[in-house]
């Protein structure tokens, strides 16, 4: 993962192009005939077996035998234990991560002593993986759950810190000396100014943050236990039920999706000064 | 409306003596004020005209207690600044709104942070809102105003907390000249029901001897004061005294003096407080 794709700046108020902002049902209709091609080509190649040298679609079984098996899963009384440990990891880890990220981040970018105390052992661990912190977090960790939740920490953390660096380090300083020149006393500038100047950046570090805590769950879930989707997608794997890995994969991309929207609406509902005609 | 008077007492005495401020750091630092010294009567209407770079919002930046002199004094009624407070108000020409927060919680801002109760504090922010001439603007958020009623909030933000000098870097210079006449007015208005000392920077000539009592005028690096002159034409003032004689005659020696030491060297546009101003604007002659 890229810095650039870590750190995106505060999203402008959206300014949808004029055809879209018009008729809304056509923007969706563009939307949902995207989504049906996709599993038109991906019928159409795992059915005809396409061997296009490199990439073979010989072995993937086609969107029929997926929706079967999802079907299946969703009968299977399995199911809501699978989606309730998830979650529960998944959150759990993000709210550590959201906690320690923008907390970290408002301190480190605000002073520069604290960035330099504390951002360097932060970047050597940024690069590393999810999956090498397995062993290591197996042994910082006596209970698999909570070892678990660290890895989903791993995974959301940094994008949350990176942001709120970011939204802190482009608070304009002339709204700090106005507060200050207002009567603000200094730790107040923290949750006067400096809080909501950079909400715009921490919400879309947190937003960008469940989508990688999500991307680290079968990871995660590789660990151990019975339950998890991203177990489920795991022992599909080791069995061989193909169909099951793509329902799995599935259902991860489609949780992680709705609960970044769900975060980004929140931030909107939030922040009422970034919508209209805001700058 | 009871928000006038209490100034016509207040004090606003600004003493600035032999103030020297260097600015940048390693060897890029330099004298950026070299021994300026003056005095601010309470109550007076003083303009700082200069050329682009002398040191101007520099000397605001002090007196609002953002830059601290390597050597001098600055006081506002015989006591030393050491830091800013919200009886030396500030205004920028680019407002520094809060963007998150409605008009009324902008203005409100002050006393907030002084501990004065919600009900209280939204009270009188709806007589300055009012008095700067935005009632029924008090919901709205400073992205949904144009410029010259940002200004008008940011004016009222700073006049919460009764100040006893007002500090106003180019506060119009990013308006344009129709809403700046406008405005000029409003300040004058505001000015003679508050009292309040005010230090306003311009550089627009016709501005400065519009408002002021007085005109300060610096010249470039390092930024002193190289000349003083009254403009003490009777109040309350017109548009038309733009049309009189002495005003012109006065206004042709602001611009000699200012020409005297030939163009303003093209240095970089950094400001003391660190954020970029968005406008370069020459002299509005
Ligand atoms: N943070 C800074 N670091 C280094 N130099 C600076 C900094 N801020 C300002 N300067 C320089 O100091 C000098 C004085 O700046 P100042 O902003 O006080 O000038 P000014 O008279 O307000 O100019 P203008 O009319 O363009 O606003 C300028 O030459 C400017 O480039
Ligand atoms: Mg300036």
């Amino acid at each position: 993962m890229s810095i650039a794709a870590e750190i995106t700046l505060p999203a402008a108020p959206a300014s949808p192009r004029a055809g879209w902002a018009l008729w809304p049902w056509q923007a969706w209709a563009t939307r949902l005939a995207s989504l049906l091609a996709c599993v038109l080509l991906w019928h159409w190649a795992a059915s005809t077996r396409v061997h296009l040298g490199l990439v073979t679609f010989a072995n993937v079984p086609p969107p029929l035998e997926v929706l079967n098996a999802g079907r299946d899963l969703l009968q299977s009384p399995k199911l809501l234990k699978h989606l309730g440990a998830s979650l529960y990891r998944v959150f759990a880890g993000f709210l550590v991560a959201a906690i320690v990220g923008a907390g970290l981040g408002l301190v480190i970018g605000r002073f520069a002593r604290a960035r330099n105390a504390l951002l360097p052992p932060l970047e050597v661990l940024r690069p590393i993986p999810a999956v090498a912190w397995i062993p290591l977090s197996i042994l910082l960790f006596p209970s698999s759950e909570a070892s678990m939740i660290f890895i989903t920490f791993v995974g959301a953390v940094f994008p949350i810190l990176l942001n709120t660096i970011h939204g802190v380090e482009g608070v304009d300083s002339r709204l700090i000396a106005s507060a200050r020149s207002l009567g603000t006393r200094r730790l107040r500038v923290f949750t006067e100014v400096i809080l909501p100047a950079a909400a715009p950046a921490i919400v879309t570090g947190l937003s960008i943050g469940m989508g990688t805590c999500w991307f680290c769950l079968v990871t995660a879930e590789m660990i151990s236990g019975q339950f998890g989707i991203g177990y489920y997608t795991w022992e599909s794997y080791t069995l061989q039920n193909y169909p099951d890995i793509i329902v799995g994969m599935l259902l991860i991309g489609v949780l992680g999706m709705g609960s970044s929207i769900a975060l980004r609406q929140l931030g909107r509902a939030l922040m009422p000064w970034q919508r209209g005609s805001g700058q | 409306m009871n928000v006038q008077p209490q100034g016509q007492q207040a004090p606003g005495r600004v003493e600035i003596d032999r103030v020297s401020i260097r600015l940048g750091s390693g060897a890029g630092a330099f004298q950026a004020l070299d021994e300026v010294s003056f005095r601010l009567a309470p109550g007076e209407f003083v303009c700082l005209l200069g050329p682009s770079g002398c040191g101007k919002s520099t000397l605001l930046g002090a007196l609002a207690g953002h830059l601290k002199p390597v050597a001098g004094s600055l006081a506002l009624d015989g006591v030393a600044i050491g830091g800013p407070a919200p009886e030396r108000g500030l205004v920028f020409q680019h407002h520094t709104l809060f963007p998150w927060k409605t008009v009324l919680d902008n203005v409100a801002f002050g006393l907030k942070m002084r501990g004065v109760a919600a009900a209280e504090r939204k009270k009188q922010a709806r007589e300055l809102i009012e008095l700067v001439g935005l009632g029924g603007f008090e919901r709205h958020y400073p992205g949904q105003l144009s410029g010259g009623m940002q200004q008008r909030v940011e004016i009222a933000r700073v006049l919460i907390n009764r100040p006893r000098v007002l500090l106003m870097d180019e506060p119009f210079g990013a308006l344009d000249a129709l809403t700046r006449l406008k405005m000029q007015e409003l300040l004058l208005d505001i000015w003679g029901r508050f009292g309040t000392t005010v230090l306003f920077i311009t550089h627009d000539i016709d501005e400065a001897l519009f408002l002021s009592d007085r005109i300060l005028i610096m010249g470039p690096r390092p930024g002193r004061i190289i000349e003083t002159l009254e403009a003490g034409f009777a109040r309350p003032r017109s548009a038309e005294l733009a049309m009189t004689a002495q005003f012109a005659q006065l206004k042709r020696h602001c611009l000699a003096l200012l020409h005297h030491d030939g163009v303003a060297p093209v240095l970089p546009r950094l400001t003391p407080l660190g954020a970029p101003q968005a406008r370069d604007l020459q002299f509005a002659i």
